[in-house]
């Protein structure tokens, strides 16, 4: 694939090697544009105005969120609620759903590979309500270790919140068993971080088997600030609202209120309307790729770097085999801080993390203070690759090779 | 900025110094008698530091480090370390506030031989992302000597 021109930031840096897309990717000019043309020819309140710029704007934006429901494979589009992105979906339904239904002497279940986002909103839930927090160990490869998961579970698992794929390591998750695992040994509700699945492979919601699935545009070659929540529709039903405010409401009295329907429910306040046709742009566009040929393009990518990183001596792979990993590559270097092999890649204009990627009880099991990570998308290329390996040979030789 | 100016600031910074420092550290390890213990970490990159001071009269009589971090953090702890042991408490203000003083680009303090080894690592000024790294020790020290109190 050769898609690089169509990313202005990209085009205007031809040295430039990003390797941080699981941070937060690249936009391609038709994102660009289309927010532009939002405010150009759209910008109105939506849901406000009898006027007809307002009109447009809120068919616009529900437009957007028919195009991102049909990318996620979500039947009813007003299961699918605008948030700010995954960490917002995620403290939405432990704010919501989790208030309203996890008692004392209920447990809910996380890993020790999920990111801060769906770790800590679910560990606060259970100390203000006494529920047991339980963390699912893994296996030394970096893996969900089925064996203890089902060991976990029981009658008073109340939420299982789990990660589609880690976003340190790369693992992709066996979300099928995981789901039938959590049907048959318990009544619990399983919330699905799809922050690092969504932007990489193919993801229909509806035969998912969760009951929540959040995600982020801004991963997806889309704006910031906006991704969505989906969730079942007798469950967006029953759940409190989040906020509260304008838009989400039906009737106002002065002694009680009633709530609007879905999905303006849990979208209180004016709405990211710009971004969520940024959105649309990004989905429309990874749709004219192919969500399977994303995937193809990351393996055939993950393979490369595979072999030429596990060629240099003293550097060290963690997390299973390439083959069950997005497009993620987390590794050390001898006894150089990953911080020092950052700061010497961006001298050659290669962006890659380093740290311990909002993931500590996951760099705590590795006993690692911090990792490097490098993750790939569509617009990158084997340049990317001999960039990254000319960067950390250039390390190598600047610290002189100490094994660790 | 061009890649090459770059590549030099990216020598500077590395010099053979600091990473002497980093492979072995100086005053490393735990005092059998500390009158104060500071510990301090950078969440933002899991550098870590413990620092223990013991006081006499008038300053620091001896100190210890422990933790992990980069070579900018361990290097910069290890230097302190060596520099501050059995000055006085207005001495190692002063020295704080100088190296402080060179970590935001004073050019003066660069040349501020008060600063010793120190100044290896004032190519740290121009990687803004990395000075919290330098700071760190300095940081600790700064919140151990407040508790020697008056």
């Amino acid at each position: 694939m050769k898609l690089r021109p169509d990313f202005p930031l990209l085009a205007n840096n031809p040295g430039l090697h990003y390797l941080d897309s699981a941070a937060t990717s690249q936009k391609p000019r038709a994102v660009l544009d289309a927010i532009r043309d939002f405010y150009e020819t759209s910008n109105a309140n939506p849901h406000r105005g009898a006027y007809s710029l307002s009109v447009r704007a809120t068919e616009r934006y529900h437009q957007s969120r028919v195009r991102i429901a049909s990318f996620l494979g979500v039947a009813d589009p007003d299961c699918l609620n605008f948030t700010r992105g995954t960490t917002e979906g995620l403290n939405l339904v432990a704010g919501a759903w989790g208030m309203a239904n996890v008692a004392s002497g209920d447990e809910i279940v996380v890993t020790a590979m999920d990111h801060h986002a769906n770790f800590v909103p679910w560990q606060v839930l259970a100390m203000r309500k006494g529920a047991k927090f339980r963390v699912c160990e893994l296996t030394p490869d970096g893996r969900i270790d089925l064996d203890f998961l089902s060991r976990l579970l029981n009658g008073h698992t109340k939420i299982v919140a789990i990660t589609h794929v880690s976003n340190a390591l790369g693992t992709i998750n066996p979300l099928e068993e995981i789901v039938r695992l959590v049907r048959e040994k318990t009544d619990a509700i399983l919330v699905c971080d799809g922050a690092q699945s969504a932007p990489h492979f193919p993801v229909s919601f509806d035969s998912l088997g969760v009951d929540f699935f959040a995600f982020s545009g801004h991963k997806m070659l889309g704006p910031m600030g906006i991704g969505g929540l989906i969730g079942k529709r007798e469950m967006l039903e029953e759940m409190p609202p989040y906020q509260t405010g304008g838009d989400m409401i039906e009737f106002v009295h002065d002694d009680r209120t009633t709530w609007n329907v879905l999905p303006h429910k849990f979208e209180a306040g004016t709405p990211n309307a710009a971004n969520a046709v940024g959105l649309a742009a990004a989905v429309e566009y990874l749709d004219n790729i192919g969500m399977d040929r994303v995937r193809s393009h990351e393996r055939a990518l993950m393979s490369v770097v595979q072999e030429r990183l596990a060629a240099i001596d003293g550097l060290r792979i963690y997390g299973p085999p390439a083959s069950e990993r997005s497009g993620v590559v987390s590794f050390t270097l001898a006894d150089v801080h990953p911080h020092d092999l950052a700061t010497i890649l961006d001298g050659d204009g290669v962006c890659i993390r380093a740290g311990h990627h909002c993931a500590q009880p996951l760099m705590r099991r590795l006993d690692v203070p911090a990792t490097a990570r490098a993750s790939f998308y569509v617009y990158n290329d084997e340049r990317d690759i001999d960039a990254l390996v000319a960067g950390i040979m250039k390390a190598r030789e600047i610290f002189g090779y100490v094994p660790a | 900025m061009s890649r090459p100016e770059r590549s030099a600031e990216i020598a500077a910074l590395y010099q053979e110094m600091i990473l002497d420092h980093y492979r072995r550290p100086r005053n490393k390890g735990a005092l059998e008698r500390a009158d104060a213990s500071v510990e301090m970490k950078n969440p933002l990159c899991g550098d870590e530091i413990t620092l223990q001071l013991a006081f006499d009269g008038s300053g620091v009589s001896d100190l210890r480090f422990s933790g992990r971090g980069c070579s900018i953090s361990q290097a910069s702890a290890s230097m302190m370390t060596q520099l501050v042991k059995g000055k006085a408490a207005e001495e190692i203000d002063a020295l704080r506030n100088r190296f402080r003083d060179m970590m935001l680009g004073d050019a003066s303090a660069v040349t501020d031989e008060k600063l010793g080894s120190l100044r290896a690592l004032s190519g740290v000024a121009r990687f803004p992302a990395r000075v919290k790294c330098a700071l760190l020790a300095w940081n600790a020290l700064e919140s151990a000597m407040a508790e020697r109190g008056t």
